[in-house]
């Protein structure tokens, strides 16, 4: 008896001291203290990526170290926030779009703070209230296979009812629009395009044309789309995907050599456009520093860092994008838009007739 | 048994808890009546349906495809063996999310069956069973393997001396013996097949959904925590159920048999018809198993020179803070501690479980350590999030969660390599020593400790490799200044580009080749087979 007595004290002395260690390297960078904290905290989705020397300057500017929690992707890190929101991971969160900003806003994430520099921000990404503050835009748009085509001797189509023309036939590869966010994405899109009563039948349409469906961005690129790296290696014969406008700048920035052209393109007309937002979460241990984090969103430095890292756009005025970032991936001329408040009353209902319009 | 208990109850018992309570409470009053209303969607039932007859499906047809390989892995010897033994059990604890990529190569299209006959297999049902054979033939071949190496062969030979034919010796003699041995593979295959995430999500495309899809679905993408609570309770009651007839046929397993040492049965095939059976069985791991595997390395080498490898040291990617390459370091750093974590746990789990005195609680306790195989790692992780939350026990961004989740699956595989040594302990050693004026520490020292060694390392071994590979709950909390191996190529995937699709397959060869060295050292350490996996 005596023992395991001796060795449960141990372990449990183990463990304790384990989570002491883990508390205490906590301790060291700074978090969990009160609103004098030298540390701010950012909660995102795992898309989040800064440069270095950009997040280091302004750690020397304000004096508050940065600490980054990545919580997956980012339906999962919204819905992550609001269930802590109580007693939440960070101070600042950044990453809701505008497909699920209204869940954010409806369960109170947020508390009111208008960034410095809010009114540098193009018009037309300005939202009512001051809850988020608008940080990038990104296009999800169809893309295509440039040499596929060329190959075909077929035009790319360019626009969403080139898709459902028969020489297009069984050469598109979306996403799940209830498990995807380009592949919701792309179904808002065409419901702001064919209006309420027009994007079932489109659909209908698009799915008598062949339309493959798959769960994921990763399966639906790498595995399904014949012009990306991925999808040449596993032999893939789609030459149409929904993805983002940034992703042929992406296929020759990782690229080695880097191609003189992109060896993807995208389809102007088949683009709807995606916002995100940043916010001052409600119960934030250090809002001071939350603020001067939202601050530091919308310089101009943090702006012309974001799209080589995160592939997205800025949306403040005078915020130059990289040339290799324009040449090979311009933002769309004329996507659709809608407003978060109708994503939020239909989105649920939508995506429902979806599938079972499009999976059963 | 107090740390086991407090463990598995603070860990585990209490975030689950904490989440489905959230689920189900409204206002402040139970919604019991979600469960029916829940239960009447067509939908679900659809789910529901489908969950249960692919793992029917995928545990007979496992059965079928391993069980010759079990046969050739106990009675045979030939070279290369522990080499392939290792190999094999690969799979088991590579991430889905890995492995999803490398199954398409052989099933999908352009993959070799395409090639050789045209026949694709991407978004049917076939793939998402055959990729459960991949990952679950270890599971046959080291339980049923393990026992049927220590039969003696000579009460067979014995029978067919008396006259019975080779199939009635066979029948009479070896099959009762191996029976429940059999049972709990075929059990423990259905438990990760019904369970089944990664393998459905990817190869089964947004046709197919299981329950723990479905529960995935609901909590993270819809947000609708009520089905998800309701979902996560009938997979708990079917899952308890799975364990409660696996505990029992495991405890009819370790009703005495003559066994011997595994060494002595093994021989070299004799004869057409048993080289023809291992050559069948290799062939069968060559194409089903390995192909897959050489698919991901083949792809890793895409470049000139290992230029994906040698891109995995540079941080100026911009995917990560960190250069990947640190996350071999970030892994191999949490799988230590999770195995240290999981092996005190757990070899206290199987030291309780074995006293003479241990009443129907504590054996009952055996099956309920497995839970944590069995449930959701999104309701883990969400439950986690939301029950650590407060001092003394605020852990929800300390680095410690990341270990303790991989102990969590860690746990039920210390006790199960752990029990059946220790319950082959002689009782009356102990005794004796006791009675010769031992301490009772100086006991466990000197008679316990010197048996169970090796069944302590490999246990840790195998809790080792699996926090290497665990991904589901890993994915919810690693932080983006460490993210450990799965994690890393998750994200590499998300990304545009050939430079991150290349460092993607080359992270996932070398976390193929940690998991593969480790479990090689395991087969040297391995000489005692009673052990389940």
């Amino acid at each position: 008896m005596n023992n395991k007595k001796f060795f449960a004290a141990v372990v449990g002395l183990g463990l304790v001291t384990l989570s002491a260690c883990g508390s205490s390297s906590d301790d060291s960078t700074g978090s969990g203290s009160g609103s004098g904290s030298k540390t701010v905290t950012l909660v995102s989705h795992d898309s989040w990526a800064v440069s270095k020397n950009v997040l280091a300057d302004f750690e020397k500017k304000s004096g508050y170290k940065v600490k980054v929690l990545e919580d997956g992707d980012a339906g999962q890190a919204v819905n992550k926030a609001i269930l802590t929101k109580d007693n939440p991971q960070g101070d600042v969160f950044f990453g809701v779009d505008n497909t699920l900003l209204s869940r954010a806003l409806d369960n109170g994430l947020f508390q009111s703070y208008e960034a410095k520099g809010a009114d540098t921000i193009k018009a037309g990404y300005r939202v009512d209230g001051d809850k988020v503050t608008p940080v990038d835009t990104g296009d999800i748009c169809v893309n295509y296979d440039k040499a596929w085509f060329t190959e075909h001797k077929l035009q790319p189509p360019t626009s969403y009812d080139d898709l459902i023309k028969p020489a297009y036939k069984n050469l598109l590869v979306t996403e799940n629009a209830s498990t995807s966010s380009p592949g919701l994405g792309f179904l808002l899109g065409t419901a702001a395009k064919y209006g309420d009563g027009g994007w079932e039948g489109y659909w209908a349409k698009l799915k008598d044309n062949g339309v493959k469906v798959v769960d994921g961005w990763e399966q639906a690129y790498n595995e399904e789309f014949s012009g990306s790296a991925g999808g040449k290696k596993a032999k893939a014969d789609r030459p149409l995907v929904v993805s983002y406008a940034s992703s042929p700048p992406a296929e020759v920035i990782y690229a080695d050599p880097k191609p003189t052209t992109a060896p993807t393109g995208v389809a102007d007309g088949t683009c709807f456009r995606q916002t995100e937002y940043a916010g001052l979460l409600s119960n934030a241990e250090n809002s001071k520093g939350g603020k001067a984090l939202l601050d530091f969103l919308l310089t101009k430095e943090f702006q012309e860092d974001m799209p080589l890292n995160m592939f997205v756009y800025p949306v403040v005025e005078g915020a130059q994008v990289p040339a290799e970032f324009t040449k090979y991936g311009p933002q769309a001329k004329d996507p659709e838009t809608m407003d978060p408040a109708k994503i939020a009353d239909h989105r649920d209902d939508w995506v429902k007739s979806w599938t079972s319009l499009v999976l059963k | 048994m107090a740390v086991p208990v407090a463990f598995f109850a603070v860990f585990f018992a209490y975030p689950v808890a904490a989440i489905v309570t959230r689920g189900l409470k409204a206002g402040g009053t139970w919604q019991f009546g979600r469960i029916t209303e829940v239960l009447a969607q067509p939908d679900i039932r659809h789910v529901l349906w489908f969950t249960t007859w692919q793992a029917l499906a995928s545990t007979a047809l496992t059965l079928l495809i391993a069980l010759p390989g079990a046969y050739v892995f106990a009675r045979f010897d030939f070279p290369g063996k522990q080499l392939l033994r290792a190999v094999v059990t690969v799979p088991f604890v590579l991430p889905t999310v890995v492995v999803g990529t490398a199954f398409l190569a052989l099933v999908g299209r352009g993959g070799l069956l395409d090639e050789w006959w045209g026949v694709r297999l991407d978004t049917t049902v076939w793939a998402i069973l055959l990729a459960h054979v991949f990952f679950n033939y270890a599971v046959v071949v080291r339980t049923v393997g393990g026992l049927w190496a220590q039969l003696d062969p000579r009460q067979e030979e014995a029978a067919r001396m008396l006259g019975a034919s080779r199939l009635r010796a066979w029948r009479t003699v070896t099959l009762p013996a191996l029976a429940p041995a059999v049972a709990a593979a075929a059990l423990m295959v259905f438990l990760f097949t019904f369970t089944s995430f990664g393998v459905v999500q990817i190869l089964g495309g947004p046709t197919f959904s299981t329950l723990e899809v479905e529960i995935y679905r609901q909590t993270s993408e819809i947000f609708d925590l009520s089905t998800a609570a309701v979902l996560t309770l009938i997979q708990f009651v079917a899952v308890g159920a799975v364990l409660a007839v696996h505990a029992w046929t495991v405890r009819r397993r370790e009703t005495a048999l003559r066994l011997v040492d595994a060494s002595v049965t093994a021989r070299r095939p004799r004869g057409a018809g048993e080289w023809g059976l291992l050559a069948g069985v290799v062939a069968i791991i060559a194409v089903l198993l390995l192909l897959p595997l050489a698919v991901l390395v083949q792809r890793s080498l895409g470049a000139p020179d290992f230029g994906y490898y040698r891109a995995l040291t540079g941080a100026d990617g911009g995917v990560f803070l960190v250069a990947p390459i640190e996350a071999v370091g970030n892994s191999l750093e949490y799988a230590l501690v999770a195995t240290a974590i999981a092996v005190a746990v757990g070899g206290l789990a199987a030291a309780a479980l074995t006293r003479r005195d241990a009443g129907r609680f504590v054996r009952g306790f055996d099956a309920l350590l497995m839970l944590p195989l069995g449930v959701s790692a999104v309701t883990v992780g969400f439950g986690f999030l939301i029950s650590l939350d407060e001092p003394p026990l605020d852990l929800r961004q300390s680095w410690i969660l990341v270990p303790l989740a991989q102990a969590l699956v860690g746990v039920p595989f210390v006790v199960r390599t752990m029990l059946p040594v220790l319950r082959a302990v002689d009782h009356r050693l102990r005794e004796a020593a006791a009675v010769l004026g031992a301490s009772p520490w100086r006991v466990w020292r000197e008679v316990d400790l010197p048996m169970v060694r090796r069944a302590l390392l490999i246990a840790a071994g195998f809790a080792f490799a699996v926090s290497l590979g665990e991904f589901g709950a890993t994915v919810f909390i690693a932080r983006p200044d460490n993210p450990t191996l799965p994690v890393a190529v998750a994200r590499l995937l998300g990304r545009a580009g050939d430079l991150n699709y290349g460092q993607a397959m080359a992270l996932s060869t070398i976390l193929m080749v940690v998991c593969a060295v480790a479990l090689l050292v395991l087969e040297r350490l391995r000489t005692d087979r009673t052990g389940e996996f």
